[in-house]
């Protein structure tokens, strides 16, 4: 059985790209791969990409997705970009503290708040 | 106790954690409970599959689980070599915090209230108190 493959809704503003996932509240293992390789072509195209993930619609994830975000991380920074992860529910903000992954990530409270920081 | 013999498939597991959590609600776990557990098999069942069985379709990944008003028991199986679960570097030191792998295992032991392995190592117990 294939999953569908997991939207997710790209905006961009001045040239800092939003994505926020559409329509899938668990990043799970099955998604989480689809999700990095888009994520990954974003940074691609981009000559030096700003990049803000809205994690709104997200109320759960494991292991692979901070795989995934690290490893998204290190490619935005050896372009000399930056990331920004915003709106992260407090059950998923305790597993960056537990992992302490808090200290690697630049995370905000709101989109509104990752947008300043990059303008 | 039931017991489901799964292939090394992620949309198998993910079906299984899906009838362990309907099991949660139906005894009232709470969200935060219900979030631990779901992790915790997403984590186990993920190491079982990846590194266990090494997706190899010919081997299975077993899982009994029980489900009561006290508390939930889970364990999962893989037909692997096992491994020594010390033997796994500490994610969160300075020197392992940006490696991508070799964080599922202490969210294990950070989201539930008991975790360990037999002698082996292809075999994790889990436990989850509904409190």
């Amino acid at each position: 059985m294939r999953e569908e493959a997991p939207r997710l809704n790209v905006t961009v503003e001045n040239d800092i790209t939003v994505v926020e996932l559409a329509d899938r509240k668990i990043l799970d293992e099955i998604s989480i791969s689809q999700i990095g390789e888009k994520l990954n072509a974003l940074v691609a195209e981009a000559e030096r990409p700003k990049l803000v993930l809205d994690f709104a619609n997200v109320s759960h994830m494991s292991s692979s997705a901070l795989g995934m975000l690290i490893t998204l991380h290190k490619r935005i920074r050896e372009k000399k970009g930056h990331l920004r992860l915003c709106n992260i529910q407090p059950a998923i903000y305790e597993v960056f503290v537990i992992t302490r992954l808090n200290e690697i990530f630049q995370i905000s409270e709101s989109r509104h708040q990752a947008l300043d920081s990059l303008t | 106790m039931q017991e489901r013999v799964i292939p090394s498939d992620l949309t198998a597991a993910k079906e299984l954690e899906e009838q362990v959590l309907r099991e949660l609600d139906r005894h009232g776990y709470s969200e935060v409970a219900s979030f631990a557990v779901r992790l915790a098999m997403e984590e186990g069942l993920n190491n079982a599959i990846k590194h266990g069985n090494r997706r190899d379709q010919s081997k299975t990944v077993t899982v009994c689980y029980e489900v009561t008003a006290e508390e939930a028991r889970i364990t999962i199986q893989d037909e692997g070599p096992g491994f020594h679960p010390e033997d796994v570097p500490d994610p969160t030191a300075d020197e392992n915090l940006e490696k991508p792998c070799g964080r599922g295992i202490m969210l294990m032991h950070a989201y539930m209230d008991d975790v360990h392995y037999n002698d082996r190592g292809n075999k994790v117990f889990l436990v989850k108190r509904n409190t």
